[in-house]
């Protein structure tokens, strides 16, 4: 992909991501961390991407493996643990 | 329209999906169903991936497996009162995972050479050079300063700043070692030096992870996590840039941005200002005590 359109959508993405945060309760600061946390373990997709057979090597698997496991941690715990804060703070807003 | 660029379709709508989770987690009563629509656009994006060709689908099922039940089980064992210090490992290993997605495409271009790679991905080497080592520091801070981060919240380190003689000093010169080796990796491509700098940069952005989390402490461990989340973002964003993937560019790219301004807000709730947190030591301390 051409590069300088990849980096047209950053600066986009940056500019959004900085719009969209405004005027958040206190109480929420946490699980918002929590939740978009789990968001920045989209780096999932980079490591299911380099799991491929033949091309860069044992060395390149078994860094690709580490990745997606890593990965799938920060994906699966992040959203389970948010879910479990807010759950909580549901109750307590009752 | 071939499956690649369905599979890049798919990812706009997952980009999609994550811009309103943001935004619905910042309210109250929308919270909860916008962690769940954020979920969505992630298991979208994965899913979508899986179409993609080439894939060693043993592997990734054994991965997604073994990572799955263990962030599972972590996420339902822990204690209320220890989730912040579980969030701090879970995004230590999300910004681990995109050093290692780094350090897996420069192997490729090891194997094959920059020309083939150059001619394979339409890339250019300059910029990958330095995409690449953008993700492996970022991503190598990430982990090291939230693990120490985790350690401190957790009680299993000292809870308070450690301040020494010359920290400040020691630092900087680490960073100006870090900066140049990768001037160096950007611009060498002798693939033998470049992997001799490419270690030597892991190695120095894992330690600068810990020594930059030092110096903090108290009650400013909280911003401090959630600029490390922001950072995570900016690593699995430069990731994307290493492998020209745009779902990985605006996903990161939003939480890096998201996670900046969360951090301010924080930090504003305090009475403080970011750089008072991060750069006095001082400050840190009396909050602690």
């Amino acid at each position: 992909m051409d590069l300088i359109l990849l980096f047209f959508i950053f600066v986009l993405a940056a500019f959004l991501g900085l719009e969209l945060i405004s005027k958040v309760p206190s109480q929420l600061h946490t699980p918002l961390m929590s939740g978009s946390n789990a968001i920045s373990g989209i780096t999932i997709v980079g490591a299911l991407l380099a799991i491929r057979a033949g091309e860069q090597g044992t060395v390149g698997m078994v860094l690709g493996f580490a990745a997606l496991v890593f990965a799938t941690i920060n994906v699966v715990g992040g959203y389970v643990v948010t879910d479990r804060m807010l759950q909580m703070f549901k109750k307590k807003g009752k | 329209m071939d499956a690649h660029d369905f599979v890049n379709l798919a990812y706009v709508a997952s980009a999609t999906l994550f811009v309103f989770g943001i935004k619905m987690l910042g309210a109250a009563e929308t919270a909860r169903r916008g962690n769940l629509v954020s979920g969505l656009g992630m298991l979208l994006a994965v899913v979508i991936t899986l179409l993609e060709q080439g894939l060693d689908y043993i592997w990734i099922l054994v991965g997604l497996l073994l990572g799955g039940v263990i962030g599972l089980v972590a996420a339902r064992k822990v204690k209320m009162t220890a989730m912040p210090e579980l969030v701090a490992v879970f995004n230590g290993f999300g910004g681990l995972a995109s050093l290692l997605v780094a350090w897996a495409e420069f192997e490729k271009i090891r194997g094959l050479g920059w020309i083939a790679y150059e001619l394979e991905t339409s890339s250019n080497a300059l910029f990958s050079g330095f995409v690449i080592y953008c993700a492996m520091l970022i991503g190598g801070v990430t982990f090291t300063g939230s693990l120490y981060a985790y350690g401190k919240l957790s009680g299993k380190l000292s809870g308070s700043a450690t301040v020494f003689g010359g920290q400040k000093a020691l630092n900087i010169f680490l960073l100006i070692v870090i900066l140049v080796l990768g001037v160096i990796f950007t611009w060498s491509t002798d693939l033998d030096l470049t992997y001799k700098v490419f270690l030597s940069g892991v190695a120095l952005s894992l330690i600068f992870g810990i020594m930059g989390v030092m110096p903090i402490g108290g009650g400013d461990m909280p911003v401090v996590i959630s600029l490390l989340n922001s950072l995570s973002g900016v690593a699995a964003s430069a990731a994307g840039f290493v492998i020209a993937n745009n779902v990985l560019i605006v996903a990161g790219c939003l939480v890096g941005a998201s996670g900046l301004i969360l951090t301010v807000i924080m930090c504003k709730a305090m009475n403080r200002t970011l750089g008072n947190v991060l750069f006095s030591g001082f400050g840190a301390t009396s909050s602690g005590a």
